[in-house]
């Protein structure tokens, strides 16, 4: 498949992840959240920009387990919970922030 | 605790067979397979590797994958074992573990 | 083999590391195993030996090669709680490299110990 922003073509697989990260914008963010029928807050995007942060230091997307983990020790318990990232992502964080982060799907994720 | 190792590249291609005897304890089982059969005959450069490796842990080979290459199952070093695949499976059972040397 | 507080079986898992990353695919098989195997909640442990600590060399860049450098997931590896990592001394001596050359905090043994800590797993995967 692939999205279509400012009149651009943007390849993802057959599920929605982008073939290549270095094509994502925000603008294309609101396009795959609205697909996966979110409205980005300043709440969600928070969340992605920690996991570009993320894919940037370590090349990968973090499995559920370990980005609440890690949400946890730089945002407090409150943020780093599953309820508080289910609410955000209710087909989960991993999957959907992932998505709209421009990340590959989570290793470890079936 | 014992491990069987499996061996299936030839010692004079890939460092496996090396590594694995540096690495295996006493009582361990290796077993040679496919191209590391190579290694179980007598009069080769690495025979006195092997035949010094017998006297701390088990050494088999197996026999269809000599046969298969032409090489002659008398004529394996003394020390080394030549074994089917049902002693294969007898002695992955015997063991705690199996470690195949990729 | 241990019960843990939950009764599922906690196995000893050693993941062994024998090629140079980037020439085959193997490294990063393992690394992506080692990953997915975070899941499971087993006593992960990972060693470095022959080649294998050329995976965990610092300063690599793929760039021209057109392939992804994945040295920097090794250090993601803590954060799955797989913080047994382990380096054979001769291994590193013998490519004229030392622990300060790694980019990940790992302990280096000798290849005695490693060894002898084969001989503790329940199972072993090397590639």
């Amino acid at each position: 498949m692939a999205y279509s922003v400012s009149g651009k073509s943007i390849e993802a697989d057959e599920e929605g992840y982008l073939v290549d990260i270095n094509q994502w914008n925000e603008e294309l963010a609101d396009l795959i959240a609205k697909d996966e029928g979110i409205t980005m807050s300043p709440e969600h995007w928070e969340v992605v920009n920690f996991l570009r942060e993320y894919y940037a230091e370590y090349q990968i997307a973090p499995a559920v387990r370990v980005l609440t983990k890690a949400i946890a020790k730089k945002m407090g318990p409150e943020k780093g919970s599953n309820k508080y990232l289910y609410e955000l992502f209710p087909y989960g964080p991993g999957k959907q922030a992932c998505k709209i982060a421009g990340l590959p799907k989570p290793t470890g994720c079936v | 605790m014992s491990i069987l190792h499996t061996v299936n590249k030839s010692p004079f291609e890939r460092s496996n067979l090396d590594s694995c005897l540096k690495h295996a304890n006493q009582g361990d089982s290796v077993l040679l397979l496919e191209d590391a059969v190579v290694a179980a005959i007598a009069g080769t450069a690495f025979a006195a590797r092997l035949t010094d490796a017998a006297k701390m842990v088990k050494l088999c080979v197996l026999g269809a994958d000599l046969k298969a290459r032409g090489l002659d199952p008398a004529k394996v070093i003394d020390g080394v074992a030549v074994v089917d695949y049902a002693a294969f499976v007898d002695m992955a059972a015997a063991n705690n573990a199996v470690h195949a040397w990729l | 083999m241990e019960e843990d507080f939950e009764g599922g079986i906690v196995k000893k898992f050693m993941y062994v590391n024998r090629k140079a990353p980037y020439g085959t695919v193997y490294a990063l098989e393992v690394l992506e195993m080692v990953l997915i195997s975070a899941a499971f909640d087993q006593d992960v442990h990972v060693a470095f030996l022959d080649d294998g600590i050329y995976q965990i060399k610092k300063g690599q860049d793929t760039k021209e090669l057109g392939h992804k450098n994945f040295s920097p997931t090794y250090r993601a590896l803590e954060g799955y709680d797989i913080e047994k990592l382990y380096v054979e001394q001769e291994s590193l001596d013998e490519r004229g490299l030392t622990e300060a050359d790694l980019l990940v905090p790992v302990e280096v043994i000798s290849r005695a110990e490693m060894a002898k800590l084969m001989g503790e797993m329940d199972v072993i995967l090397t590639a």
